[in-house]
This record gives structure tokens, C-alpha cells and sequence, in this order.
């Protein structure tokens, strides 16, 4: 391999918290160098520093961090040593940034052509009329579908992907040297996220630009990485060849993170064919409908569209597809959390659809739910005991018999029994979860809905709670409706998977089959989206 | 466009009637048989007259006929007959409102000008002397009643230097015509003015700083950062823009307070508006003009509130006006 | 809880204001038994000016009656209604707010309609004309101002259940069988109750300003003295005795000023998110 000069030449960085925090810097001594037309993956998980990292490259780090020793050399000069008007000139026009979030980084005020103009304007180059006609071109450059039309629209007219490449063509406006991608694709659905990093890819390649691109996909590297550094607490662990990372990895750290990447390959399965129905599902409809007031039509989003399944007992059911595809609605169709507006849904002899008020409550405890934020999951004004132990209160069980039972549920997820009396913050996102795994065992379920249970979760936290679950299930006897959007996921735990796609299931077949030989054109879409999929070919 | 604002007419309107029917009622739980009352202003108070009256007035009638009858007479802008005054409610109303709109509309021009200056300006230097200076003043203005204001502002700029007049409309019997008139309306309107302004004054300099503050720390500042734009364009296109949205929104709940600080200032500054007007009718228990005053303020503050929500749908285009 | 206070008084505003509300309860309550006369008595010849006669501190109104006693019963007044108005306007708007946002659909409409309805209505004007027809009294005079401040706690209680009837807790809470009310009471209410607490502490100080500002118009309980009163009855002499209509004034600013810093205070330490940068 040819080493050209690097482009940017990262040494020895440090990045102060601020006094109180669970650790004294960010980023504690990370050098890297960025070469020209190289993908430099940065991955990590939550808290690395990696974000950090790539804002101190731009000189957008928050007030509340502050940089206490190591250069950034860019161009022949330390970036560090810029006044506000040197920074100011180089970014946007030798340094650019695109960022996680493409509905916020954008202003929802301001129409997209406009906003791509102000790149040209902030540098005092072309006239308005020269930048609006740059700004079509650069949209048309882009992929951007119908760019006379976009860009005299509004962010919030566009959909994710659409905003994300418009954020792209912001970027690489001026030509700049360097483009720093903090998580561009985390928010984007998995065919997006394929064609924005197919995008990536192309003008990375045609302009010679050097890349730094933060993840924490490992998916992702594998697809865009031409070089990996994996950071740990503020620290480089490993750094190398895409290639090498992937297949000799050095670090234990870094093994253990490939290790808990799930694989495509589903494991073989035991058929379940004899056992009873657990869930029937029959002819589940749900329409949205947001009134347009008086004088205008009513929107109508189809979450639900003659929905039909089943789940046997000690099955686990995966329900797949991306936002927006009804997935999470009929999670809470058949939680009764929302009501259908027509179809049936059977808990083993008892019809749940046609139970209200008390007697809907008494038989709630038969099934229940795993929320996906495990922030958002737990009161956080109420202790643990309390949390796991109210709803065996509430349906009759003595307090003293349920706290009992709380410490003894704590135990079976992997938690001390001292945690009763703890509030939620005092917990990490993997141990909330545990907690909410708890609570939903607390009742004695027959089902137990995990709605994208491990989705908010570190690659490696995630890799024990659904370790955790698939144990808990075979040792309980549950049955288990799995919503994901990560088709890997959905590969090493379900026993059969339905595809959903507008409302709709689309395919509904064993994993090993649907993965082996998808027939619906859809699926073969999610599956070839999938990052990471290819084998690795050695890197140029 | 055209069909939100009918829309929104239409809903005002049946606020309106809703309005005047919560009122109407209220006004007949006020102690005193009305035609009574009616006679004594009227100067005579034997029963016959006191019967002719009711008959007239329709008195003697149940009530929902009564209301029947007044709701009839709002549609074609019929507010009743002020006794205490001898004549119609809204010839008096329509003598009153230009007074009352020149006063609110300037105090309301003034304290949003001033309000998203100030506020601007404490936000672009937070945590500064100026940005400790501002706020505390703002916190002051928003405490103190406007009554006080009022009469602190004639102590000082009348009694004491003797810079402005401390009440009325014009100097009465100078029979000034064209600039001069102008001018000496103006004057009489700069205290009353400022007065009431005062505290919207402070609310939108509170509103402008926090709105701002919050706005700075969304992700797209990052962005226009990350463009190397200079400091000034971020604050003015990017933070200032969208922070002005919520204070819009205040703008439009605040129009009710505007014109109840009305009433006083134009008590206090014997400003001839329908405030005035309102306190006239309070002192005298003219019910049938406080309740056409009432009528008009609550139309007043829907049409406020309407062209507000335009104004906030004009700037903002996540919000449409049709599919 | 020790947090709370903790954050409470590290904010400047709040400690300021918690001083000046302790300050002006402390008078309130103990105040009067200093003065066992009436404020409503002459004490002294009429227009004393202040600072001249130790006994008579602020000087003496038309009447000849004692400033300073009127402003030391005043704050009991001034209090009292901005409290017990507050109360008032928590105990209707609360429960409205929370049915309509947990209930949602028809019933949402329904009490959301007539809380807008209230809320177009100008409200200073409606508080007039309550008090004007149901004669003023303290009674009178508490009700038309809670009748015209609930409509916001509504709308903010509604918001705040609405955003929270979707969270996951309370997802949870229904799937493992709880009631309807144990939900609204210990799921939802408890984590609504932080803007509602930093609502109630300003609308404690805009009831005193609308308390003093009927008094003013003449509007005020005929047989309590108040500080509105004090400065409606000096306004007519302000240019022989300044003092009648200053010092109360004085007073309204103070106490309001005490109860918005209290305001910024709480809001600082109930909702941290503005304090905490970066991140």
C-alpha cells in the first residue's frame, strides 16, 4: 500500500470533562492521521470519546470540554493554535461535517437550497444567483430526486435520507479536504443507511477527500473502513488496516466487540411444529387518522393492514421492518395498548380483544412487554422493588409475598437484591433493561412482547441481554413476539420471522429459510441492505 | 390560507356569541331589578314608568327571549341603550375605540421592538454585566403593577420636571390642527404608552433571551458553525429567527392582558378609550354598556389572537395551511 | 428532596426570593400584633410626611391614617389572595388538565374547548366585572381570580400528561394491570408536577398583581385595608403626598419580585436542563 502524506495528522490529544465527571478526560492521548481518499473509521461504543474526537477536529467542541495538550496538524500549521477567524475560514471550505441527526442539523426555517447557498456566502464566494444554481447542481450530484423542487423545500418536506444528502452536498460544497461524519447513518433506516454510505463511498473516491467517519456499527466499518481505530475510554486500543482488524485482531477489546456482533448465519433450531398456539393474531387493521380540520382531508397512515400470525408455545416470532412499517403498532395492538379498529387476537382459549376494563386488567398479566428505551421505561420517582412489585400488588398478591418475589426475580436477571431500594438513574442502560425484564416476569406471562428490547444497547450489553432472554424463555417455557429492525438480531434469536412492510407482513417464514431463500422482493431488499454482509475483501 | 382564516372566524365567532351569553347571564345576577335602576337614571322612579320601561326593554319577557333579543341586536351591531349616558352603547364604543387602539397598538410595537432588542442583546452576551443588567431590569419592570408605573411616571415626569402632561388625549381647548396636533396627541400618548408597555416590555425580553439561549444549543448552529459562518449571521438567520417563534406565540396569549392593562393606564392617564369607558360603566353600574365594552375587548383579543396565529403560520413552514 | 434544596439554594434568584417570601409571611402573620389598632384609624394630622415623627415611620395619609400599619395589614391581604387564589386555580386546573390529557379523544376536546374559551376571555376585564357583580368581597375577589388564572395550569398539565401518557413507564404500568387512577396519580402526576410547582410560584405573584390592581379601581374588600387600596385612595393627592402612593407600591414590587425569583429559582432546580451545557 502507498502511504501518501497524511491530510490531517492527529497526535496525542487530550480532552479535559469538566470537574465531576465519571472520568477526568474524554479523550485521553488518541493520535491518528487521515490520509487523502481514505475512510478512517473511528468505533467505539457510548462514551468513547469518539464524537469528541471528531468535533475537536472541526473546533466545535462544547464549552464545557476543553482541550488540554496535543496538535492537530492540518495543512502545515496546528489547528489548535487558530484564532476564531481562522477556524471560521477553514471550516466549511477545507474541513466539512455532516452529523447524526439530519432533521436537527438542518433549519427547519429555512429552505434547503438556501441553506446550501449560505456555504458559498460564508466565504464570500460567487454571487446569490452563481450559489442558487450551485446549490442544484450539487443537489442533482448528490442523488437527490426531483433537485428543482427540493431545493425551494423545507427540512421537514424531505424524508431522512433526503435530508441526510442534503446535508452531503452542504458539505462537500467548497470541495474541502477533509469530511468528519459523526454517525451519519445511526438515525437512518437500513436501505438508506446502504445508499448513504454507497454515496460516501463514490464522492469520498472521486474527490480524493480524507475521511473521518465515526460509528459504532461494526456493520458499518466493515462496509466503508479503509483504516479502523477503536477507541475505549478516551483511549486508542487498536488501530490498523480494515483488513486486520477485522480478521487478526489484536485487543481483546476488540475481539470481544466483533465476537458480540451477531451473524447473518441464523443457528439451526429445534421445529416446535407439535406445541399449542400461544398468540393467534387474526385480521389485525389499524388506521391512523389526523384530522385536517374542516376544510381540508383527513391523513390516513395504515399501521396495521390484515395483520395475521401466530406464535406457539416456546416460540419466539420476530417482527422485522423499518420505521414506519407498523412493527411497533402492532406490538401494542396486541398488548391492547391501542385498539384495532377491527380483527382478533387470542391468548390461548381467551379472546383478548373481547375483554374491557376489569376483566381486561385480571388478564393482562398473561402477556407482557419489553419497552426499548430503557431510560424512558422506568418511573423515575419510584424504586425498583416498587416498579417490579406493583403490578403483582395491583393484581391481588400480597406486598410482602411480591417484594420477596422482586428480590428473587433481581437475582434470575443478574442484579444485586441491595437494588430494590434504588432509583432508576443509579442504573447503566443494560441494568435498566435487566430490570424491566424483571418487571415483566414479575406476573408469571404466558408471552412476553420485547419491543426492540436491545436496539438503544452497546453492541456488547446487548449480547448479554439477549443472552439473558433466550435463557429465560427456554427455562420459563415463554413464547416471545421479538420486534427489531436489525435483521441480525432477529437472525440468532427468533424461530421464525415476519417481515412487515407499510402495515403489511410481506414473507413469514422459519429464519433459516427466509434467510436462505427470501422470495419477497422487499426482504431481499432489507437482507442486501444489511451492513457489513459482504465478506470482507482486503482492503485496496 | 383563505380557508384557515375562515375557519378561524367562524370558531371566533361562536367564542364571541359563547361570550355574550356567559355575560348576559352574568349581568342578570347583578343585584337591582335593571328597569328600576334604568328609572332612576332616568330621573323618574313611579311604577307605571318603571312598567312601560320593562315593557320597552322587553324586561317583562323570560330570559332566554331576553337574550334572544340582545344577540339579535349584537348582529347588527346593536349593543343596547346606555342610560347613564343617554345614548346608544356603540356610538359610545365607536367614539372610544380609536383612542384605546392608537394607545395598545403603540405600547404594544413599542415593548416588542424594545423587548426583542434587549432580550437579543442579553442573550448574545450572557453571562456578562450587560446580560445581568438587562435581566435584572426586566425582572423589575415584570413586578411592578402597571397602576404604580403609572402613577410613578407622573410623579416623576409631570410633578417633578414637568416634561409631559399627565393626562387626557390633546390639550383641551387649544383646537390644534394637523402636525401640531399630532404632536401634542403624541405627547399625551408617550406616558400612557410607556406605561403599558412596560411590563409586555420585560415578558418579551425574558422570552427573547431564554427562547434564544435554548435555540443556540440545537444541532443546526452546529451546522452553520461547521459552514464557517461568521457570528453575527449565525445569531441573526439561525438563532434569532427561531427564537422569535415562541415569543409570537406569547405575543397572541398576552393580547387579553394588554387590554386589561388597558383599563388602567386610560383610568389613570383619563385616556378617553373604551378602558376608560369600562371603569365609567363599573362606578355607575351601567351594566348594559359594561357588557357591550366586554363584548368588544373579547372580539378585540380574537382578532388579535387571528392575525398572531397568522403571523406565526407565515414564519414557521412546518405548519401548512393545506395538505 | 435534599437535592432539590440543595440546587435551590445554590441559584441566586431563588435564595433572594426565598428570603423575601419568608420576610413578607413573617409580616403578614406577626405584623398586626404590633399595631393593635385599626390601619383604618387617624393616628396623626392628615398628610404627615414620612420620616419626620418615629411613632408615624411613613407618614399619613388624607385621612390621617398610619401608612406604615396599612402596608404591615396589607401583606396579609396581599398574600392571602395571591395563595388561596393559586390553591384555587391548582385544585380546578389540575384535574381538568390530567383528564383531558390522559383521556385524550371527546373528552380532551370537550374540556380543552372550555378551557380556551376561558383563555380568550380578557381576563383582567372578566375579573372586573366577577368582582363588580358579586359585590366585592375577599371572597369575591379570590374566586374571579382564580376563575381567570386556571386555564393556564390546564393547558400546561395537559401537555405534560399528554407527553407523558405515551412514555414507557406508563405504557407499563398499564400492561401490568393498573387502574386508571393509580396510573394518574403515581405514574403520571408526580413527574408532571415540576413546571406546574415553577407555574404556581408566578401565578402567586400575578394574583397579587391583579388583587392590587381591583383594589386600585376601587374594586378591593371594603374592610380590609390593602396595598392596592393604599395606592388607589393616595392617587388623587400624588402631587401634595407622594409618599401614600409610593410606599405600597414599593411593597407589590417587592413581594411580586420575591415570588418570580422564587420562580427562576425552582425552575433552575427542577428542571436542570438549561444549566446543564454541552453534553
Amino acid at each position: 500500500m502507498m502511504t501518501a502524506p497524511p491530510a490531517v495528522s492527529i497526535r496525542n490529544l487530550r480532552i479535559a470533562l469538566p470537574k465531576g465527571a465519571e472520568r477526568p478526560f474524554a479523550v485521553d492521548g488518541v493520535s491518528l492521521d487521515l490520509r487523502p481518499g481514505k475512510i478512517v473509521c473511528v468505533v467505539g461504543e457510548s462514551g468513547s470519546g469518539k464524537s469528541m474526537c471528531a468535533h475537536a477536529l472541526m473546533g466545535l467542541l462544547p464549552d464545557t470540554v476543553s482541550i488540554t495538550s496535543g496538535e492537530i496538524q492540518f495543512e502545515g500549521r496546528d489547528l489548535l493554535k487558530l484564532d476564531d477567524d481562522g477556524w471560521r475560514d477553514l471550516r466549511g471550505r477545507r474541513l466539512a461535517m455532516i452529523f447524526q441527526e439530519p432533521m436537527t442539523a438542518l433549519n427547519p426555517l429555512m429552505r434547503i437550497g438556501d441553506q446550501m447557498a449560505e456555504m458559498f456566502e460564508a466565504h464570500g464566494l460567487l454571487t446569490p444567483k452563481e450559489r442558487r444554481a450551485k446549490a442544484l447542481s450539487l443537489a442533482r450530484e448528490v442523488g437527490l430526486p426531483d433537485p428543482e423542487r427540493i431545493v425551494r423545500a423545507y427540512p421537514h418536506q424531505l424524508s431522512g435520507g433526503q435530508r441526510q444528502r442534503a446535508m452531503i452536498a452542504m458539505a462537500l460544497a467548497l470541495e474541502p479536504a477533509v469530511l468528519v461524519a459523526d454517525e451519519p447513518t445511526t438515525a437512518l433506516d437500513v436501505t438508506t443507511q446502504a445508499q448513504i454510505l454507497k454515496l460516501i463511498r463514490n464522492l469520498q473516491r472521486n474527490r480524493n477527500m480524507a475521511v473521518m467517519f465515526i460509528t459504532h456499527d461494526f456493520g458499518v466499518v466493515a462496509d466503508i473502513a479503509d483504516q479502523v481505530v477503536v477507541l475505549r475510554h478516551g483511549k486508542v486500543v487498536e488501530e490498523g488496516p480494515a483488513a486486520t482488524v477485522f480478521n487478526a485482531p489484536q485487543h481483546d477489546y476488540t475481539k470481544a466487540l466483533l465476537a458480540a456482533v451477531p451473524t447473518m448465519d441464523p443457528p439451526a433450531r429445534e421445529p416446535l411444529d407439535e406445541q399449542a398456539r400461544a398468540v393467534e393474531v387474526i385480521g389485525l387493521d389499524k388506521t391512523y387518522v389526523t384530522s385536517g380540520g374542516w376544510f381540508r382531508e383527513d391523513r390516513r397512515v395504515d399501521a396495521a393492514r390484515q395483520v395475521n400470525f401466530n406464535i406457539l408455545k416456546g416460540e419466539t416470532l420476530g417482527l422485522v421492518g423499518e420505521s414506519g412499517s407498523g412493527k411497533s403498532s402492532v406490538a401494542r395492538l396486541v398488548m391492547r395498548l391501542i385498539e384495532a379498529d377491527r380483527g382478533t387476537i387470542w391468548i390461548g382459549d381467551t379472546e383478548l380483544t373481547s375483554l374491557s376494563g376489569k376483566a381486561l386488567r385480571t388478564e393482562r398479566h398473561r402477556i407482557q412487554m419489553i419497552f426499548q428505551d430503557p431510560f424512558a421505561s422506568l418511573n423515575p420517582r419510584r424504586k425498583i422493588g416498587h416498579i417490579i412489585a406493583d403490578g403483582p400488588i395491583a393484581a391481588g398478591t400480597d406486598p410482602k409475598v411480591a417484594f420477596e418475589r422482586a428480590r428473587d426475580l433481581l437475582k434470575m436477571v443478574g442484579l444485586d437484591a441491595g437494588a430494590l431500594d434504588r432509583y432508576p438513574h443509579e442504573f447503566s442502560g443494560g441494568q435498566r433493561q435487566r430490570i424491566g425484564i424483571a418487571r415483566a416476569l414479575a406476573l408469571e406471562p404466558e408471552i412476553i412482547v420485547a419491543d426492540e428490547a436491545v436496539s438503544a444497547l452497546d453492541v456488547s450489553v446487548q449480547a448479554q441481554v439477549l443472552r439473558l432472554l433466550e435463557d429465560l424463555k427456554t427455562r420459563l417455557g415463554l413464547s416471545m413476539l421479538f420486534i427489531t429492525h436489525d435483521l441480525r438480531v432477529a437472525a440468532q434469536i427468533c424461530d421464525r420471522i415476519a417481515v412487515m412492510q407499510r402495515g403489511a407482513i410481506v414473507e413469514l417464514k422459519p429464519t433459516a429459510q427466509l434467510f436462505a431463500a427470501p422470495e419477497h422482493a422487499y426482504t431481499r431488499e432489507l437482507l442486501a441492505a444489511v451492513p457489513g454482509r459482504k465478506e470482507r475483501a482486503p482492503a485496496a | 390560507m383563505l380557508s384557515f382564516v375562515a375557519q378561524r372566524v367562524v370558531k371566533g365567532v361562536i367564542v364571541l356569541l359563547a361570550i355574550v351569553v356567559l355575560n348576559f347571564f352574568l349581568i342578570r345576577l347583578a343585584p337591582g331589578d335593571p328597569a328600576v335602576v334604568m328609572a332612576g337614571e332616568a330621573g323618574a322612579s313611579d311604577q307605571v314608568f318603571v312598567k312601560q320601561l320593562r315593557e320597552k326593554f322587553g324586561l317583562d319577557k323570560p330570559l332566554p327571549e331576553q337574550l334572544f333579543i340582545y344577540v339579535k341586536g349584537i348582529a347588527t351591531l346593536d349593543l343596547g341603550f346606555s342610560f347613564r349616558q343617554q345614548a346608544p352603547v356603540a356610538k359610545l364604543i365607536a367614539e372610544r375605540l380609536p383612542a384605546t387602539l392608537l394607545l395598545t397598538l403603540t405600547a404594544f410595537a413599542i415593548s416588542l421592538m424594545l423587548g426583542v432588542l434587549f432580550g437579543t442583546f442579553a442573550a448574545r452576551f450572557a453571562g456578562t454585566f450587560l446580560d445581568t443588567a438587562i435581566t435584572v431590569f426586566a425582572l423589575i419592570f415584570y413586578a411592578m403593577p402597571i397602576f404604580w408605573v403609572a402613577l410613578m411616571g407622573i410623579l416623576l415626569f409631570s410633578v417633578t420636571f414637568d416634561w409631559l402632561p399627565s393626562f387626557g388625549y390633546e390639550t383641551v381647548g387649544a383646537n390644534l390642527t394637523g402636525l401640531s396636533h399630532a404632536v401634542d396627541v403624541a405627547k399625551h400618548l408617550i406616558m400612557p404608552a410607556m406605561t403599558l408597555g412596560l411590563f409586555f416590555m420585560a415578558t418579551y425580553t425574558r422570552m427573547t433571551r431564554a427562547s434564544m439561549l435554548e435555540v443556540k444549543r440545537l444541532d443546526f448552529v452546529k451546522t452553520a458553525r461547521a459552514k464557517g459562518l461568521s457570528d453575527a449571521v449565525i445569531q441573526r438567520r439561525h438563532v434569532l429567527r427561531n427564537a422569535l417563534l415562541p415569543v409570537v406565540t406569547l405575543a397572541g396569549v398576552h393580547s387579553g392582558t394588554l387590554i386589561g392593562g388597558a383599563v388602567i393606564t386610560e383610568t389613570v392617564f383619563a385616556w378617553p378609550g373604551i378602558g376608560r369607558l369600562m371603569y365609567d360603566a363599573l362606578l355607575q353600574r351601567d351594566y348594559n354598556l359594561l357588557l357591550g365594552v366586554f363584548v368588544i375587548c373579547s372580539a378585540m383579543v380574537l382578532i388579535f389572537n387571528l392575525i398572531t396565529d397568522l403571523v406565526y403560520r407565515l414564519v414557521d413552514p412546518r405548519i401548512e395551511f393545506a395538505s | 428532596m435534599k437535592q432539590f434544596w440543595k440546587s435551590m439554594l445554590k441559584s441566586p434568584s431563588g435564595v433572594i426570593g426565598l428570603v423575601i417570601l419568608l420576610l413578607a409571611i413573617t409580616i403578614a402573620v406577626f405584623g398586626p400584633m404590633l399595631f393593635p389598632n385599626s390601619p383604618w384609624r387617624m393616628v396623626q394630622r392628615p398628610f404627615l410626611p414620612p420620616f419626620t415623627l418615629g411613632a408615624v415611620p411613613l407618614g399619613t395619609d388624607a385621612l390621617g391614617r398610619d401608612v406604615f400599619a396599612g402596608m404591615i395589614f396589607g401583606a396579609r391581604v396581599s398574600l392571602l389572595v395571591g395563595l388561596v387564589s393559586t390553591l384555587v386555580a391548582l385544585v380546578v386546573g389540575i384535574p381538568i388538565g390530567a383528564m383531558a390529557g390522559y383521556f385524550g379523544g371527546k373528552v380532551d376536546d370537550a374540556l380543552m374547548r372550555f378551557t380556551e374559551f376561558f383563555q380568550t376571555i380578557p381576563s383582567f376585564a372578566l375579573a372586573i366585572m366577577l368582582v363588580a357583580i358579586l359585590q366585592p368581597s375577599i371572597y369575591s375577589i379570590v374566586a374571579s381570580i382564580a376563575v381567570v388564572s386556571w386555564p393556564p395550569v390546564a393547558r400546561l398539565v395537559r401537555g405534560e400528561v399528554l407527553s407523558l401518557r405515551t412514555r414507557e413507564y406508563v405504557q407499563a404500568a398499564v400492561v401490568t394491570g393498573q387502574s386508571n387512577t393509580w396510573i394518574i396519580l403515581r405514574e403520571i402526576l408526580p413527574n408532571a408536577l415540576s413546571p406546574v410547582i415553577v407555574l404556581a410560584s408566578l401565578m402567586v405573584a400575578t394574583a397579587i398583581l391583579l388583587e392590587s390592581s381591583l383594589a386600585f379601581l376601587g374594586l378591593g374588600d371594603p374592610n380590609l385595608i390593602s396595598w392596592g387600596y393604599m395606592v388607589g385612595a393616595g392617587r388623587t393627592v400624588i402631587r401634595q403626598a407622594w409618599w401614600i402612593t409610593v410606599f405600597p407600591g414599593v411593597a407589590i414590587l417587592i413581594s411580586v419580585l420575591g415570588l418570580n425569583l422564587i420562580g427562576e429559582g425552582l425552575n433552575d432546580a427542577l428542571n436542570p436542563r438549561l444549566s446543564r451545557e454541552g453534553r
